[in-house]
């Protein structure tokens, strides 16, 4: 039994204009200390995925239908109650901006150790010692548990969060854009230690980023979503190697790789989408170069068009084999 | 830039330099406590006709001070920017104002830097007015079509009288440019024009740039924090640190022959995307210091492998160590050869 598995999870935004649909159908699994890395832009519905599973959703949102079986427990149909146990202890994340994870009017030890003793019953100073030695553990001096978030600088902030989301050893971590405002050192030091407790602490994670190159440096798997679905789904390897639908081809087109020759960078034509009306069909179809009348009429479902390589577009193998000819 | 060619100069920075005072405590003040922010720190290079000049540095680097000091948006502490041999800080009012139609500056933001409340027209037609660069209204219109079909709004009709929230972000940052070319630059700054936009769009607003290099002999100064994207857009790169320059070459030279142990360590730091290649490895550790604390000496020093006494007292020179390839590292050409150790 895989560690967790979303089966045809579908959460929509109830707005003025009519649903928003954020996560609309998407089933994946997160087998036992695995990376799934989950890709996509602006109005994907990446972000909506983390805050889905942890129903830390704001108070518009709905989740329409579809289950979230953490090591068997359905998380859509547990209580409040419950998922005040579940966080943390069984999941956590590792928010975007971790400058907002953290209290700024507290220290960062008490921070973690306030954690600690709202899931566990320990003592005071137990839980302390273990916040100064999970601070050490993601490489901040044990003094510095002391000091409050704004003497940290960014990358100090993002590694005590990364200490307080490993303080219950949850078995699972969720990641949202982790490294996207820092700078690409301090991004490469983080990335390092994603690596490092992942191992020490046997827990599987899900990583979402829009930037592909972090995804191939720490995913063993890779959902690449768009307009709240999953679009394509593989292992790393056959994902880059075997780029199969025309938006991640588009993707992996407009990414700069710095040991690539100097080229011109190809754009994906239009506009990301807008959630609130999408075109009938596939929801990719106006940006997609080899869009025909089915596309605009029938949606693709996501469909195993080699082992493992799961592809929502209807000409999926023709386009593999350059059989089809880009029609702009 | 081919050796021995000769190149047309456009701007000419020469030994740039922006300190700010911060606000010191009263304690600090009464004790004669004198601290400076040096964000500039003595910058020198040259930008050509027809290039893409890139600026690369993290934050807290002082590249996009660098940026705003050519155009005179930031009055510099000392140095020189030269527009076409004219300093553009000793020039009168008059002048200042005509060199300014010459050298515009694309901002990181198009959300912010165009007035949600014109249309697009107006977006573009304002500069032209405030200059009264037209000779009546038809001319201002036809002018204001040709520079939308410049940056490939077209046809021009079915953007002109839109407002800027009807437009996605890389057409936005597009009106941004028009605005600027519509004044008939010779020079553009563009300061991370892309990194609000999602990446499968960057290469729309890019590509224009590119175009107008091509077809005009437009100049650009693009500051990113983004040294794989500089890869493929720039056609020489300078990268920046601690308000200076450590190092200036060719693309391809500095990306596949970097010489500054800084620069090294940016390269190694990038990932890329391609699961089969090694896994990153962080060579140097920590981050950038604060610019009031800048170390004696290489500023780099205290992050540096290499680092010796001599780094530690002695401030390396920006100098040339093979053609067109500048590096401020006493120890250039032994790391590059690796013949010097790691201390």
């Amino acid at each position: 039994m895989p560690l967790l598995e979303v089966s045809d999870l579908r959460m929509y935004y109830v707005t003025k204009a009519g649903y928003v649909k954020a996560v609309d159908g998407l089933s994946f699994s997160v087998e036992k200390e695995r990376t799934v890395g989950i890709a996509g832009e602006s109005g994907s519905g990446k972000t909506s995925v983390a805050t889905t599973i942890l129903k830390l959703l704001p108070s518009n949102a709905r989740i329409i239908s579809g289950s979230v079986k953490l090591q068997g427990k359905d998380l859509v149909t547990a209580s409040e109650e419950e998922m005040r146990e579940i966080r943390w202890k069984q999941v956590s994340m590792v928010p975007q901006a971790s400058m907002n994870a953290l209290n700024p009017v507290f220290r960062v030890g008490d921070q973690i150790a306030e954690a600690i003793l709202a899931h566990e019953n320990v003592s005071q100073a137990e839980a302390y010692q273990r916040a100064e030695d999970l601070l050490e553990m993601v490489g901040i001096h044990a003094d510095r548990a002391k000091s409050y978030p704004h003497e940290f600088s960014g990358g100090m902030k993002q590694r005590a969060a990364i200490a307080m989301a490993l303080a219950l050893r949850p078995p699972l971590i969720i990641a949202d854009e982790p490294t996207t405002a820092l700078d690409v050192i301090v991004q490469a030091e983080i990335l390092e230690l994603l690596e490092d407790v992942k191992k020490k602490f046997s827990t599987s994670l899900i990583l979402i980023t829009h930037d592909l190159s972090i995804i191939s440096e720490l995913a063993d798997e890779v959902i690449i979503m768009y307009a709240g679905e999953i679009v394509e789904k593989a292992d790393v390897y056959s994902l880059y190697k075997t780029p199969m639908h025309p938006y991640t081809q588009g993707l992996l087109g407009a990414f700069p790789d710095i040991r690539a020759p100097r080229r011109r960078l190809a754009s994906v034509p239009g506009s990301p989408p807008d959630l609130s009306s999408l075109p009938p069909g596939c929801s990719f179809n106006p940006r997609c170069p080899y869009a025909t009348d089915k596309c605009r009429t029938e949606e693709p479902k996501l469909r195993e068009v080699s082992p493992g390589h799961w592809v929502a577009c209807h000409y999926a193998e023709e386009i593999a084999e350059g059989r089809v000819k880009p029609n702009r | 830039m081919e050796a021995g060619e000769k190149k047309e100069v456009i701007i000419s920075v020469r030994d740039l330099k922006k300190y700010y005072e911060p606000k010191l405590s009263f304690s600090q003040s009464i004790h004669g406590v004198k601290k400076q922010v040096k964000a500039v720190d003595g910058v020198t290079f040259d930008v050509y006709k027809g290039e893409v000049l890139g600026l690369v540095g993290e934050s807290g680097s002082g590249k996009t001070t660098v940026g705003r000091t050519l155009l005179r948006l930031v009055e510099p502490s000392g140095g020189e920017v030269l527009y076409r041999g004219r300093d553009i800080f000793k020039v009168s009012h008059d002048e200042l104002a005509s060199i300014r139609k010459s050298i515009q500056i694309i901002f990181q933001d198009p959300y912010d830097s165009i007035n949600p409340r014109f249309r697009i027209r107006d977006v573009v037609a304002e500069g032209l007015r405030i200059n009264k660069l037209y000779k009546d209204e038809a001319d201002l219109d036809r002018k204001v079509r040709d520079a939308l079909v410049a940056v490939k709004l077209t046809p021009p009709e079915q953007f002109m009288d839109r407002y800027p929230h009807e437009l996605s972000g890389g057409q936005r940052q597009r009106v941004a440019i028009a605005r600027a070319l519509a004044l008939g630059p010779e020079f553009i700054v563009a300061d991370e024009p892309v990194s609000m936009l999602d990446v499968s769009i960057r290469a729309e607003v890019l590509n224009v740039m590119l175009d107008l290099k091509d077809q005009y002999g437009l100049s650009f100064l693009f500051i990113t924090h983004d040294l794989a994207l500089a890869k493929h857009v720039c056609d020489r790169i300078a990268v920046m640190y601690l308000g200076r320059l450590v190092e200036l070459a060719t693309s391809e030279e500095l990306i596949e022959n970097p010489m500054h142990p800084y620069t090294r360590a940016l390269i190694d730091a990038i990932p890329v995307p391609d699961p089969t290649a090694p896994k990153l490895r962080v060579a140097i550790k920590g981050e950038i210091p604060n610019a009031m604390d800048v170390p004696p000496g290489c500023s780099f020093n205290p992050r540096c492998p290499y680092a010796t006494d001599k780094c530690r007292t002695e401030e390396p020179k920006l100098r040339e160590v093979s053609p067109g390839h500048w590096v401020a590292c006493h120890y250039a050409e032994e790391i590059a050869k690796g013949r010097k150790e790691t201390a």
